[in-house]
């Protein structure tokens, strides 16, 4: 009973709530890029990254196109609609 | 909001999991319920899992009231502790304060826990305070099984150094020993039976002090007595890094690599090390003992897995199949990953994901993605990697490997300089270290 109230709640709030899965995946780069994408070090940051860019860069790694030490690894571990929402995500850092 | 909080909050991860999944997660009646109040989270350890997730706790439910317990005054990192060894480093480059963390939870306590009451719900430290809570987080990484190693005890230890848990009196001390060690001296280490704390960690050592070696005691020998049949992590790296840098398989090699060789004994008088064929004499014993969850899991009766040594844990929420409200992370908890200081950081922040979804009233991700990499340094200004993403999958309920991972093609100074900053990096994220910290450590 309980959990139909949640689904019901989880998709009210959902809709004007943030992307929480995008913001957790997007938390799950930070090692290395940094805390909210901005780097303290050698690896780039992703912060205010355009959002068309990210989204190909994330597909020459995965593709294999773009020469990269580490990147290829962790880009094919993720889905198109994935590199969508972290896009989304990291260019709406200021 | 008009709807009820404490209804929602009442759901629990691993019931919602469980009708989700259509299955049983084995803790489908735990429950957060917090009568309206605010919810009560205790987190015990501030390592690399316990202080990201209370950080990210904050960020994400500025609402939960956050207390974090532990007695260190300093955090020091077991990354990058061997180049201290290697003196490519010193102590100050790896030590850290707490200072933000402080600012940002809701209460510090500078203290050690001593016992837990899961039924109670209650936390109480060696200073003799209680702490309620509604939901736990465990986080204490390991504890060191010195009682399975003849022969160290107390006063051995005041000796023999594991540097398995970075600080001045481990890695600090180990260093100092190593300094004052003779030309011509050797220096034998160990590798604990997997699943142990940082599986490349032991390689990686042995680079570091056959690079101090080559450099300043060009007569002296590593010995690794490992007590796995091989070389557990980046076989094929370590071994070219070995040969290109030490020697590895000539007769002047630096290092001395003996599989199947567990310590069995420790002698400080004698300074010898016992394994099952041989007895070792070295100028420096390191003996890294056979370890499990951190103590903290076995007072909240949480250390289930492998033969009650690892704690296993719902991928989706990190908390306990077999306690309700008492979530673990890190080292401690018993998955597919590797035990490293990137997972304990990426799993302090799904934790806190998770719980922050609860007490919203909704149900946690289940598909999360999280990733391992893990970093190694040859000492000679190269770096090479081991990354992995991993995928829940509810209907095995477990971690699958996604493909394409694996190692680097070879050491390169261009992954050192990565790696430098991926411990920038790591510290910055799990420490919250303002922008303008300035970072000593060199790769
Ligand atoms: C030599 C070495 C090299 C390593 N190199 C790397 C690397 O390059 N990359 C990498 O990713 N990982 C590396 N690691 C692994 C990494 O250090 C661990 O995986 C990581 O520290 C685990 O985090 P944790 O939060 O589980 O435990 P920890 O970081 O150990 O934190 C546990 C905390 O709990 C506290 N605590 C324990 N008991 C109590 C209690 N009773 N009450 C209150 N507090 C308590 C402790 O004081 C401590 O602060 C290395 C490890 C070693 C030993
Ligand atoms: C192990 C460290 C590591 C992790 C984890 C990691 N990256 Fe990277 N990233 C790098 C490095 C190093 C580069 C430079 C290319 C290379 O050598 O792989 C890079 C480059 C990039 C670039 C290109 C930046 C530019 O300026 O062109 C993007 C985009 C990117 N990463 C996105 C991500 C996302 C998204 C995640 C999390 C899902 C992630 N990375 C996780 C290390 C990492």
């Amino acid at each position: 009973m309980t959990l139909v109230a949640a689904g019901v709640l989880g998709s009210v709030a959902q809709a004007y709530a943030v992307d929480t899965r995008a913001r957790f995946m997007a938390a799950n780069c930070a090692y290395c890029h940094g805390p909210d994408g901005k780097s303290r070090g050698a690896i780039p940051s992703l912060a205010g990254m355009d959002k068309a860019y990210f989204v190909d860069q994330m597909k020459a790694f995965r593709d294999n196109t773009r020469p990269n030490t580490v990147m290829t690894k962790h880009a094919m571990g993720y889905t198109d609609a994935e590199y969508e929402a972290l896009g989304a995500w990291f260019s709406a850092i200021k | 909001m008009t709807f009820d909080r404490r209804d929602f909050l009442k759901i629990s991860a691993g019931a919602a999991g469980a009708a989700a999944v259509g299955g049983l997660t084995g803790c489908a009646t735990s429950s957060a319920s917090v009568g309206g109040a605010k919810a009560k989270i205790v987190v015990v350890g501030a390592g690399y899992g316990g202080s990201t997730f209370a950080r990210y706790m904050k960020m994400w439910s500025p609402q939960a009231h956050v207390t974090v317990i532990e007695p260190n005054d300093f955090f020091t990192s077991c990354p990058f502790s061997n180049t201290v060894l290697g003196g490519i480093n010193s102590m100050e480059d790896i030590t850290f304060s707490y200072d933000t963390v402080k600012k940002q939870v809701d209460q510090w306590v500078a203290d050690k826990v001593t016992a837990i009451d899961t039924g109670k719900r209650t936390v109480t430290t060696a200073g003799g305070k209680t702490f309620a809570y509604d939901r736990l987080v465990l986080a204490g990484g390991i504890e060191l099984l010195f009682d399975k190693v003849e022969g160290y005890d107390a006063e051995a230890r005041k000796t023999i150094k594991h540097g398995w848990k970075a600080g001045p009196d481990q890695t600090g001390v180990l260093r100092k020993q190593l300094e004052a060690m003779p030309d011509g001296g050797t220096f034998v280490m160990s590798v604990p039976m997997a699943p142990y704390r940082c599986p490349p960690g032991p390689y990686e050592r042995a680079c570091l002090v056959a690079t101090y070696f080559k450099q300043a005691k060009p007569r002296s020998k590593v010995i690794v007595l490992d007590g796995n049949p091989d070389i557990a992590s980046k076989k094929g790296l370590f071994l070219a890094a070995w040969k290109k840098h030490f020697g590895y398989g000539t007769d002047n090699s630096m290092i001395d690599y003996r599989p199947n060789n567990m310590p069995r004994s420790v002698n400080p008088k004698t300074m010898m090390v016992g394994t099952e064929f041989d007895d070792v004499k070295g100028d420096v014993i390191n003996v890294v003992p056979p370890m499990r969850a951190a103590a903290i899991t076995g007072m909240a009766g949480v250390r289930d897995g492998n033969n009650g040594t690892w704690c296993t844990i719902d991928y989706r929420t990190f908390e306990s199949t077999v306690v309700p409200n008492v979530h673990v992370l890190g080292d401690s908890a018993l998955t597919n990953f590797p035990k490293s200081g990137s997972v304990a950081n990426n799993t302090g922040k799904m934790c806190a994901a998770a719980i922050a979804e609860i007490l919203a009233g909704r149900q946690p991700d289940q598909a999360p993605v999280v990733t391992n990499t893990c970093y190694s340094a040859t000492g000679q200004g190269t770096a090479f990697h081991v990354a992995t993403v991993f995928r829940y999958d509810a209907a095995g309920n477990k971690m699958v490997a996604q493909k394409g991972g694996g190692v680097s093609k070879e050491e390169s100074e261009l992954e050192m300089a990565y790696m430098e900053s991926w411990a920038k990096n790591v510290w910055a994220d799990t420490l919250g270290l303002p922008e303008s910290h300035n970072f000593s450590v060199k790769g």
